[in-house]
């Protein structure tokens, strides 16, 4: 479990974490969503305890990390943005080390290394210098480090930046897999990531906590949510007729390609209407969505909205 | 194994992998042997001692000690391991201490490979060994305390030129400091106890006795003293900075 008491942290008069409240149970992926700067790396280095919370504080598995900083660290495997290492050491070397600094029981600690190496697929590079590796690679290498102790909360800053989409699916498959019984908590600002990885998400700005919400709750924000768009191709479609529709609110034409997007009013159920209207008038259309929402739209809306505010 | 012993080991192996340890060791020991011999007159004196030897000793580590301590916080903060190593659990002094072994011992594996000076002198001569032995460890703790000065500079820096140049102007400064060309300088304007006081701050004047052989409990309490205290201002130091 991982938990934030109004923490907060100021770099002289900026204030990079501004009394953030966040609570994370096992078996949760909570994102942290937030545009550059928006103060996600400097709340994982306070929780993982590199940088000290000018006030507020936080608690991983129960432990205070200003009270119990090594218990806390105990509990917690953090990757770091930008996955730094050692970069004159070999990736056994650097394991080996992580394990013995760590503490760990001899016959446990070949069991998670043997484990650990095969997860993420570093059997074949064990004895290459991490220096000389490539981005994707020393990323693994800063997943494998994260993971080596098994811990019961897991951070992850940035996991799968510069990846190229085939790590980034299995770093993600490995995410998912260690999930179920474990506290994650992921820094991204990619929105994809949400999608394929978090059942929760937190979105701040300038250090703010603007909402907390599920993914599918958030897309519900969405002016898109519940809104129909089609492809018809050659074929005028009224716009009077559509707007006429009980629970239309507006119908927007992409002047680029022609597609067609029924918006409801609020809650409104429309996909049926639309359907039944576009056979009655026999357009023929190449392709008809329901869309979810768009997540990109509702991130833009709240962060510079009520971040503009602030 | 404690993490102190991890860290420290990991330290020691870090300066074996890349050429920075060969290259100052072969500096060290060229450096070492030339000095002794050439300025040092180790053969005009006609003893079969090592005074000559362990007298270069506190001008040596001035130069090459900063240039092993310059690096072992400074590079951690530039790269960004730093974060890494204070998310595992380990306290700082503990990582201080780590660091602090793997240099120390670093510079006793340079100065146990002088040994072949200690055989030319039994060659030739018929020295004290126990003098000998006593000048080998009080050499080492003065090294000690270069390096707890060294670490306590890399805290404070990214840059290792700058953790370089601290480094070095500290040890001057109190290898200096009892010299009596800088004493006399501040006879008449510091009370005499003060101008005692600052004498005893001197490294060159506990290095002294140490050249002579003789370990006295008073040179021992210095050297212990200062390491422990630019320790313990290098734990300050990094805490510190967590908080900004």
């Amino acid at each position: 479990m991982i938990e934030t008491d109004r923490l907060t942290r100021c770099y002289g008069p900026l204030i990079a974490v501004d009394s953030l409240s966040l609570r994370a149970e096992p078996g949760q992926v909570l994102g942290l969503l937030g545009p550059n700067g928006a103060g996600k790396s400097t709340a994982m280095r306070m929780i993982a305890g590199f940088l000290t919370p000018t006030s507020g504080t936080a608690r991983v598995c129960g432990h205070d990390v200003r009270k119990e900083p090594l218990a806390a660290k105990r509990a917690l495997g953090y990757l770091p943005e930008g996955a730094p290492s050692y970069g004159e050491m070999t990736i056994r070397e650097f394991l080996v080390f992580m394990v013995r600094v760590r503490g760990l029981e001899r016959d446990v600690a070949f069991r998670r290394f043997d484990e650990v190496v095969m997860r993420l697929e570093l059997d074949e590079v064990l004895d290459q210098t991490i220096g000389t590796l490539s981005k994707g690679l020393r990323r693994r290498v800063g997943l494998a480090q994260a993971i080596l102790h098994d811990p019961p909360v897991l951070m992850l800053d940035e996991p799968t930046d510069g990846l190229d989409p085939n790590q980034k699916h299995s770093v993600r498959m490995l995410i998912d897999a260690m999930a179920r019984e474990r506290t994650i908590l992921i820094s991204t600002h990619l929105l994809e990531e949400v999608h394929a990885l978090c059942n929760r998400v937190a979105i701040i700005a300038n250090g703010r906590l603007l909402a907390d919400a599920t993914p599918a709750e958030l897309e519900a924000r969405s002016r898109y949510h519940g809104a129909v768009s089609f492809s018809a191709p050659g074929s005028g479609v009224s716009r009077e007729m559509l707007a006429r529709i009980p629970g239309v609110s507006m119908v927007e034409v992409d002047p680029l390609d022609g597609r067609v997007t029924v918006f409801p009013r609020a809650g409104q159920p429309i996909l049926d209407d639309v359907q039944a209207l576009l056979r009655t008038q026999n357009l023929e259309v190449s392709e008809i969505q329901l869309e979810r929402g768009r997540l990109d739209e509702v991130f833009r809306q709240i962060t510079t909205q009520r971040g503009g505010q602030a | 194994m404690t993490p102190v012993l991890a860290i420290a080991r990991r330290e020691l192996r870090g300066y074996f992998v890349t050429p920075v340890a060969y290259v100052f060791m072969v500096i060290f020991l060229v450096l070492a042997g030339l000095l002794t011999f050439y300025t040092g007159d180790f053969y005009d004196r006609g003893l079969a001692d090592l005074q000559p030897f362990f007298d270069m000793h506190p001008w040596l580590y001035l130069v090459l000690v900063p240039a092993v301590t310059m690096s072992t916080w400074a590079e951690e903060r530039a790269s960004g391991t730093l974060e890494l190593l204070f998310s595992l659990p380990v306290t700082i002094s503990q990582a201080v201490l780590g660091k602090f072994l793997a240099a120390w011992g670093f510079i006793g594996i340079c100065l146990a490979l002088t040994f072949p000076i200690w055989i030319t002198v039994n060659y030739l001569g018929d020295p004290d060994n126990g003098v000998v032995l006593a000048g080998y460890v009080g050499s080492w703790l003065m090294a000690g305390a270069f390096i707890a000065i060294g670490t306590c500079m890399s805290t404070s820096t990214r840059s290792q030129i700058i953790a370089f140049i601290l480094t070095a102007a500290v040890c001057f400064l109190l290898l200096l400091v009892g010299q009596p060309q800088v004493l006399d300088f501040f006879q008449d304007a510091v009370p005499p106890k003060l101008l005692g006081a600052m004498g005893q701050l001197s490294i060159a004047r506990h290095a002294n006795a140490i050249a002579r052989g003789v370990l006295d409990l008073r040179d021992l309490v210095y050297f212990f003293a200062t390491i422990v205290a630019w320790l313990a201002a290098s734990v300050v130091v990094l805490d510190l900075k967590r908080t900004r």
